[in-house]
């Protein structure tokens, strides 16, 4: 037996990595996976609350979460393809300006 | 037995997050990152929600993580060099971090005293009630992201496609 906090504490550590990926990392794909992290800390915490709840409405909802972060990877991932076709680079210090 | 289980991916989990933060190449992200799933597909089934941990196994883990692993071999991406361009990041960042970690942890404890525990068993897998909730109580969001995911198709080939 474990108690509920402890899984929430722990989609909090792994939401505050992904926070750390975000800042500190400088490839934009690595960026966009920091993101993904983040989304999953998010997901445990839906889980877990639905748990303590016994109620299914957090897991649907995780449901969704999920679904629409594959098509937020989709999308993202086709513009940074448009983006590196553009500029030869991944680094976001390169990537600071709209115009080429 | 369950505690030490959840021990075992509560750190894997983090120490699978935290690789992903140090290694310098991507693909070596990704595959940290495809870790970090994996453990929390397994922290789900012991929540007793079994649907949720094949569908991050089979979505997240594989169909999402495969895009990116491609992406990163497709341009392949190498190193990323260090930059001295974010100086506020670099020294504000990891204080700021702990500070926002530490509120967490207070408002968790002081909303979630310790007698709620979780004990597996306590709320089986009802994969069926979750089948029965999307279609019914659920159709009309699950119809939405269904067309959402049909724009996301078509705004990728859109995005991705080479311009004459």
């Amino acid at each position: 037996m474990v108690p509920l906090s402890y899984y929430l504490i722990l989609a909090a550590i792994l939401f505050v990595i992904g926070v750390a990926g975000f800042l500190f990392k400088r490839n934009i794909v690595t960026i966009f996976m920091s993101v993904e992290l983040m989304l999953n800390a998010v997901n445990l915490t839906f889980v877990s609350l639905s748990y303590s709840l016994r109620q299914l409405d957090g897991q649907i909802f995780v449901f969704f979460v999920m679904v629409v972060a594959a098509a937020e990877a989709t999308i993202g991932l086709a513009i940074i393809i448009t983006v590196f076709r553009n500029r030869e680079s991944l680094n976001v210090d390169r990537i600071d300006l709209m115009k080429l | 037995m369950y505690q030490a289980l959840f021990f075992l991916f509560a750190a894997s989990a983090v120490g699978f997050a935290i690789n992903l933060l140090i290694q310098r190449h991507p693909i070596h992200s990704a595959l940290s990152l495809i870790g970090v799933m994996g453990s929390l597909a397994s922290l789900y089934l012991m929540l007793g929600a079994e649907f949720l941990a094949v569908v991050q196994v089979i979505v997240y883990a594989g169909a999402v993580m495969v895009l990116f692993v491609f992406v990163i071999m497709l341009l392949n991406a190498d190193k990323e060099e260090p930059s001295d361009r974010s100086k506020m990041a670099k020294y504000l960042g990891l204080p700021l971090l702990f500070l926002l970690l530490a509120m967490i942890t207070v408002v968790i404890y002081r909303q979630f005293p310790e007698d709620a525990m979780v004990q597996f068993g306590d709320f089986p897998g009802q994969t069926a009630a979750i089948g029965r909730l999307l279609f019914r109580d659920f159709l009309l969001p699950f119809e939405v992201i269904s067309i959402l995911i049909l724009i996301a198709i078509i705004g990728a080939i859109v995005l991705a496609k080479k311009e004459p």
